[in-house]
């Protein structure tokens, strides 16, 4: 295997894997934050039980995304060193406002939240879980800048040297994609932590554990479960017509579209045949038109308005974008369920929907995975869409064995890591909430 | 050009400052890891002693990462040719930082492998501390370089006897910095094994540092003329003077301040020699990386230094505010 294609699985590798960890923390900041409010307001001891409970899975949850997020840091240097020197003048500030604005705020104060219960009065405590709530956000708002710059890049100029020079950083920062992304991954991680919530609490409610705990617990994550969704719907709209208008060549991969057309199907399920130039499947017809600007027939370009050279994989952006819309209706679906039980009072008796909510907990995961997959790879063979090619980003003085070495480290690594948070997640929920 | 000059060499000493607070900060925690074996004899006082670094160590290590954030903001060529060409020794760099960040979490959950994860701490721990000065002990003495700004050399390039001092001395800055973070936070039994460790750390840190001086001068003659310089040594032998004393006075809380005093000399010297150089190169001095033909342009490097400007003094003032909530002795059951 040669070196680019190396350093682009293992790319693919950390971040997919460093995003599991991410993806908990800032929803799981949210429940914190919303529980400890509840406690200083009505100064009742089961939010705080509920808490400190989410505060140790907190705990666990951060060091894994904090030992992986270093990897991610010095990864551009290390594997994609041609890329840094191209455009260390755009990429490289939002990583140290990152860093200046976003991980202090984070990393400072969960110190508190963790360790400082005893320590502190619960106006501090409080505060605490505010500042690591906005932390955290602010960290996926400069990382989803990041990205969103290389997917549609703004405010720069390039220079007789053809590097990439900044002129303008609030059209940088603020660049055609990066609002919407930030609150499409934002409600994803939110919707990652309200399952996850349910899930336990469904757990310890269908086991009769934990009492009242367990039940509010419960509720909170219930509302929050049958919200989240439906926010997302809205967001989603309007990040993939975001897409449709900024990234063509993307969208038409994302629903398999070869030949531009006015009245463009939607699928629901599918298959493309890229040797052939045709995807099969269930489809609503004019579908994608419709949703697009609500006229059935407006026109949406195919991926034959560009050359074959610079077509992503379509197959496999069509799929795993349809898994996560899939997984989107779902959420939907089930929050919904979980609402009209909580309201009806059947919710904690509603034996089968317990039962079920555990095992929802990877879902979210599939969807943040999936979707990934569909912005990054939809993106190919671009690096920065349109300006630079994937191809001429990697490090020239490393090695493809090099590389396949540390990839082969990374995932035994990687796996001890997720091994051992699996078993200790499971135990933290198996000890539960303190009982006093 | 005289405006961006100015600009660059501001980067030049903002990285200074964020690798220094890294260096001080993650130092003690580090050290504190490092020696866990040495300084607490029982699960009882291990777990003092982490309870001690518990709340602040993730806080600490960000400091690295905005470092390396700020570099590759103002100076990506010097951050692509370091990172890329000093690769398997990053690696190794990531692996001791991921141990030794998850093997505190799962040593306190996980009682059953406890001390697996334990030896994995300390192990992390220490090659990371070592590890860092063998890098910056690398891009001061000079790596080979390409006309392209790429690293010619190899893995066992990176591991030359100059590099390799400038990574003891930093270990045993390090160790320092550990152990008397632990004289200051702990009582008893362990404190005066804590006092004990500091003893011959000191010693051991006054001849690595009389051996470093001595080598910066030989190998980089013009630091002769430079003020910067005297004042490093000054601040090191100044501040192991200083820890002398304290120790005779069993006082508790100087031997940190005096430690990170004579850390401070070390770096200053490190940072008198490399300007204004990023990356020196052994073959051809022309082919170095400076801080004026790596850097990026003038408004990056303006926007960067209204963002750190505003933003550094605001989490210097959290981060103070923070150490005062945790401050006073540990207690073993601090930890949860
Ligand atoms: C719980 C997770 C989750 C759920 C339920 C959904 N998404 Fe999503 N989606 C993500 C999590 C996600 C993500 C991981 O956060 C991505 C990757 C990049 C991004 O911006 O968000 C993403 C990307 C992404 C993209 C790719 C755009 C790009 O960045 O290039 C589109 C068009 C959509 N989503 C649209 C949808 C639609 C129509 C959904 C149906 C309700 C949906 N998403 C549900
Ligand atoms: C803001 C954060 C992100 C940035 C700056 C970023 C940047 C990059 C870069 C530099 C590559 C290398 C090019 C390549 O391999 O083709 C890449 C590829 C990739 N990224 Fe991202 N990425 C980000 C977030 C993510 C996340 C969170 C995921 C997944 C969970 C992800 C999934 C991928 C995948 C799957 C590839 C491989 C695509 C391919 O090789 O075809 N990315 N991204
Ligand atoms: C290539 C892209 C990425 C890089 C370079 C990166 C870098 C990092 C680093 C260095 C850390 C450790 C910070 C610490 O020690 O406190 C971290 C943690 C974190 N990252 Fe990433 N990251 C990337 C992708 C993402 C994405 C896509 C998101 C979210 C949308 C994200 C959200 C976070 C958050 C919230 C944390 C805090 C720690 C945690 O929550 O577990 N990161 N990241």
């Amino acid at each position: 295997m040669d070196a680019l294609l190396l350093a682009r699985i293992q790319f693919a590798f950390t971040i997919g894997f460093h995003f599991l960890f991410p993806a908990m923390t800032l929803g799981t900041a949210l429940v914190i934050l919303i529980s400890e409010t509840l406690h200083l307001v009505k100064k009742d001891d089961i939010y705080r039980k509920i808490t400190d409970f989410l505060a140790r899975l907190l705990g666990l949850i951060f060091v894994v995304g904090a030992a992986t997020g270093i990897v991610m840091e010095f990864s551009f240097g290390t594997n994609w060193s041609e890329y840094s020197r191209a455009v260390g003048d755009i990429f490289g500030p939002i990583l140290a406002a990152e860093g200046i604005i976003a991980f202090f705020l984070e990393s400072v104060f969960i110190g508190v939240l963790i360790f400082g219960r005893k320590k502190v009065s619960p106006g501090v405590y409080w505060l605490a879980a505010l500042l690591v709530f906005i932390g955290g956000h602010l960290s996926a708002f400069w990382i989803i800048v990041a990205n969103s710059w290389m997917q549609t890049p703004a405010g720069y100029e390039i220079n007789a040297a053809g590097k990439v020079i900044l002129t303008d950083f609030s059209a940088a920062v603020f660049n055609p994609s990066t609002v919407n992304r930030f609150l499409h991954t934002v409600l994803a991680t939110w919707i990652t932590s309200a399952v996850m919530v349910c899930g336990i609490a469904g757990y310890y409610v269908r086991k009769g554990l934990h009492g009242q705990t367990a039940r509010t617990m419960l509720k909170i994550g219930i509302i929050l479960f049958a919200i989240t969704p439906l926010l997302q719907l809205g967001a989603a709209h309007s990040h993939a017509i975001q897409v449709i208008n900024t990234q063509p060549v993307k969208a038409a991969a994302m629903e398999g579209l070869f030949n531009t057309t006015r009245g463009a199907n939607i699928y629901v399920i599918g298959y493309v045949d890229e040797a052939k130039e045709k995807t099969y499947g269930i489809y609503i017809p004019k579908g994608l038109s419709f949703l697009y600007n609500f006229d059935f027939n407006s026109e949406i370009k195919g991926l034959n308005d560009v050359l074959k050279e610079n077509w992503p994989p379509v197959n496999l952006v069509f799929q795993s974008y349809h898994i996560m819309v899939g997984l989107g209706m779902i959420f939907i679906a089930l929050g919904l369920l979980g609402a009209w039980l909580l309201w009806t009072g059947k919710l904690y008796t509603a034996k089968w929907y317990l039962f079920c909510l555990p095992f929802l907990i990877p879902l979210p995961h599939l969807a943040h995975e999936t979707g990934w997959i569909t912005a990054e790879v939809g993106r190919q063979p671009w690096i920065i869409y349109g300006l630079m090619k994937t191809a001429n980003a990697a490090s020239v003085v490393v090695s493809a064995g090099e590389i396949a070495f540390s990839l082969v480290m990374f995932s035994l690594i990687y796996l001890l890591l997720f091994v051992m948070f699996v078993l200790l997640f499971v135990k933290i929920v198996k000890q539960g909430p303190a009982t006093s | 050009m005289e405006n961006i000059q100015n600009f660059q060499i501001l980067w030049f000493i903002l990285i200074f400052v964020l690798l220094l607070g890294y260096a001080l900060l993650d130092g003690f925690d580090l050290g504190v890891a490092a020696l866990l074996p040495f300084l607490g004899v029982n699960k009882e006082e291990r777990d003092t002693l982490l309870a001690s670094i518990g709340p602040v160590w993730d806080g600490n290590e960000v400091w690295l990462i905005t470092g390396g954030g700020a570099l590759f903001a103002a100076f990506p060529h010097a951050y692509a040719t370091a990172f890329s060409g000093f690769y398997l020794a990053m690696m190794l760099v990531l692996f001791a930082l991921i141990f030794r960040a998850v093997s505190m979490e799962f040593r306190a959950n996980d009682p059953v492998r406890a001390s697996l994860w334990e030896k994995a701490l300390v192990g992390g721990s220490a090659l990371a501390a070592l590890l860092f000065g063998v890098a910056l002990g690398n891009v001061i003495y000079g790596v080979p370089l390409d006309g392209r700004m790429e690293y010619t050399g190899s893995f066992f390039t990176l591991l030359r006897p100059v590099p390799l001092l400038f990574g003891i001395t930093g270990l045993a800055a390090i160790l320092l910095q550990g152990a008397s973070w632990a004289v200051m936070k702990t009582e008893g039994e362990l404190q005066e094994r804590s006092f004990k460790a500091v003893r011959i750390l000191m010693w051991i840190n006054a001849i690595v540092a009389v051996l470093y001086f001595v080598v910066l001068t030989v190998t980089f003659p013009r630091l002769s003329g430079n003020i910067l310089f005297y004042v490093a040594v000054v601040f090191t032998f100044a501040g192991l003077i200083g820890l002398f004393f304290s120790l005779g006075k069993k006082n508790d809380a100087a031997p940190f301040w005096e430690s990170s005093f004579s850390f401070i000399g070390l770096f200053l010297a490190a940072g008198a020699a490399q300007f204004p150089n990023l990356i020196t190169a052994s073959n051809d001095p022309n082919l170095s990386l400076t801080i004026y033909n790596s850097s990026t342009g003038l408004y990056t490097l303006q926007i960067m230094a209204v963002i750190a400007l505003i933003g550094m003094p605001i989490v210097i003032g959290y981060t103070i505010f923070v150490y005062r909530l945790f401050k006073g002795k540990a207690k073993a059951d601090d930890h949860y």
